[in-house]
């Protein structure tokens, strides 16, 4: 087993190490002068040009400056952003709880439907409900969620009222930001209705981020179940006279879920791309949003930053997910 | 005599591979009709300047924001309405279908391509060399896809070509891993030993002799590749990193739908139909295809 979890580690290193090649690349790559690109059309004064490039730290060696950058990301020095001149680490910690609570809910949606649809289907296969849930599932993955997004927005918040356009909380309530996570902000502020205001603009943001994951679990947890149900221990537990119920939520979905629950991990850098996507339709102050919005203003430092720390996320979770892998399923624990 | 007859039948030659495909093909209800909607978006797409009553770029001022023809004020001039400057929805998306199959396209050949070259030589040679290309091709997995793509036209600049670039380099990653599998399973089979004993070349036992027999797991990728394709180029479209006003991408159209969504929402629901039912029909046509050509599922 610790053969298995230190191989595993040492994977991970190469794929860091060229993750920040990438995104130190990134500035190099951009055809012309990064410097003028940042300045834009107007023009830029040779002093001012001089400046930039120095705190960019594009005077100095292409090794030198790698090597500070590697120097910085030990460090938890990303750099600057040019625009707001805040550190991208800052930037980044700040926004991330937003970014954070909205998957969460959105992968708590997408459980709870996708894995009882699931096992459902997989044992009813072939009824209508079975093809219903193929069908919704194939769908749901086809589905671009931006237009989604948007065809909520215009059931839900415009033409029913039920649910707000965009943003977090309701203009009619200030709090502080304490934790950055807004549920939780929002239980410990006073104000009677911050905490049903906060929930009401998590509903369509949640469904819209959680629709693919929703789609593939479903699909999944069927195959899964399909699969075990023809096992021999299932045959044996129902020729024991053990209950239906017993046989599928004991004998059976213990032994599916072990695929679903790497497929669950792995949804998270689906999440995180598509938080990408759901947080600029509904105005989400999260580091999606943030992220596209750097790239429109050409601030290189944050791109950089965000990227790194976002892959650097899927990467860890997607360790976790081996991890538990190995917990969970004891044939690869001997294994290896 | 009856059941001679059936016997008779049955000891009669194979089907040809292609009938053989075409008739489990068909038994799949919804890989048809997936295929005929494929269908009908290439006939659209090629015969667009025909078929569009309109200009895609033609602004009528004095009809901005018409609604569809079915509804209060809609024309029959303007099937679907208009956008907010005046351009006909019709007309834009089935110009627009040109622009989607145009990317599908593209984005598959270019990385079904070179994940075919890296695939087979790093399978076949083995070694650093395939070691380097897994671990790089493991990297790019690693990231989300969009976010890749992001950070590729970041690097080049938005427009719809560097859009299609950056989509092309962040699939290909699943085609190495397609054709590497499937050739090292293949490599180690008796018929590929005979060539090689025959006196085959490296370069012809890879690409004549192993790679026809690794073509269904990658002809089945690169049908879902353009729905995958599709989808990312009008994400990035959506965000303003792909095809740039005013050419008609769906994607793009739907970028500054948003302001409109209260007023207009004929400009919101329009382009992203034509999106999801393109993808799926192409999701429906790759798992069909999956279904027939895996030797393995077939009954």
């Amino acid at each position: 087993m610790i053969k298995f979890l230190l191989r595993r580690i040492a994977m991970i290193i190469p794929t860091f190490i060229g993750m920040t090649l990438l995104t130190f690349a990134l500035i190099h790559l951009v055809p012309g002068d990064p410097v003028e690109l940042i300045a834009g059309e107007r023009g830029i004064t040779p002093a001012r040009h001089a400046v930039l490039r120095s705190e960019l730290g594009l005077d100095k060696p292409l090794l030198v400056q790698y090597g500070n950058y590697i120097w910085g990301i030990f460090h938890g020095n990303l750099g600057k952003s040019i625009v707001t001149k805040q550190p991208v680490f800052k930037e980044f910690m700040t926004l991330f709880p937003a970014t954070m609570e909205l998957s969460f809910f959105a992968m708590i949606f997408a459980v709870t439907l996708g894995l009882p649809a699931g096992i459902i289907a997989g044992v009813k296969r072939g009824t209508f409900f079975d093809h219903s849930v193929m069908g919704l599932s194939l769908a749901g993955y086809s589905m671009p969620i931006f237009w989604w997004g948007l065809l909520l927005i215009l059931f839900f918040s415009v033409f029913l009222g039920w649910t707000p356009v965009s943003g977090r909380l309701s203009a009619l309530f200030w709090i502080d930001a304490d934790t950055g996570f807004m549920l939780i902000d929002a239980l410990k502020s006073d104000e009677k209705g911050t905490f049903v205001s906060a929930m009401r603009h998590l509903i369509l943001p949640s469904i819209v981020l959680g629709t693919i994951p929703l789609a593939v679990i479903a699909r999944m947890t069927r195959s899964a179940m399909l699969e075990v149900l023809t096992e021999d221990y299932v045959r044996t537990a129902r020729a024991k006279g053990l209950s239906p119920l017993r046989v599928i939520m004991v004998h059976a979905l213990r032994n599916a879920l072990i695929p679903v629950i790497t497929v669950i991990g792995l949804q998270t850098g689906v999440l995180l791309a598509g938080a990408i996507l759901t947080e600029t339709i509904f105005a989400w102050p999260g580091v999606g949003k943030w992220i596209v919005e750097s790239i429109n203003r050409r601030d290189y430092p944050a791109v950089q930053g965000g990227i790194l720390l976002i892959s650097s996320l899927v990467i860890l979770v997607n360790l976790a997910v081996d991890m538990l892998y190995g917990v969970v399923n004891p044939r690869i624990r001997h294994n290896k | 005599m009856s059941e001679s007859l059936s016997i008779a039948n049955h000891s009669s030659a194979p089907l040809h591979p292609f009938k053989e495909f075409w008739l489990y093909f068909c038994e799949n209800k919804g890989a048809l009709i997936g295929f005929c909607f494929i269908l009908f978006i290439v006939f659209v797409a090629l015969m667009a300047q025909y078929i569009a009553p309109h200009s895609p770029f033609e602004q009528y001022r004095d009809a901005i924001l018409n609604p569809p023809a079915w509804m209060d004020g809609g024309t029959w001039t303007f099937p679907l309405g208009t956008d907010d400057v005046g351009r006909d929805m019709l007309s834009r998306l089935i110009h627009g279908a040109r622009l989607s199959l145009l990317v599908g396209v593209i984005v598959v050949t270019i990385s079904l391509a070179a994940g075919i070259l890296l695939g087979i030589v790093s399978g076949y040679v083995g070694g650093y060399f395939e070691t380097m290309i897994m671990r790089l091709m493991d990297i790019m997995l690693a990231l989300p896809s969009l976010l890749l793509a992001m950070a590729i036209v970041t690097i080049l600049g938005p427009s719809l070509e560097n859009a299609i670039l950056a989509i092309a380099v962040v699939i290909l990653p699943h085609y190495v891993r397609l054709a590497r599998a499937s050739v090292i399973t293949e490599k180690a089979k008796d018929y590929v030993t005979a060539s090689r004993v025959c006196g085959a070349g490296a370069l012809r036992l890879m690409f004549i002799v192993i790679l026809p027999n690794c073509m269904a797991p990658l002809i089945v990728q690169a049908t879902l590749g353009f729905s995958t394709a599709i989808l990312d180029a009008a994400a990035l479209g959506f965000l303003g990193m792909g095809a740039q006003p005013p050419i008609p991408e769906w994607g793009a159209m739907l970028a500054n739908a948003l302001q409109f969504v209260q007023r207009a929402w004929w400009v919101v629901t329009f382009p992203g139909l034509a999106i999801f039912f393109t993808v799926i029909a192409f999701n429906l046509a790759g798992d069909g295809l999956r279904d027939s050509l895996d030797p393995k599922l077939k009954r």
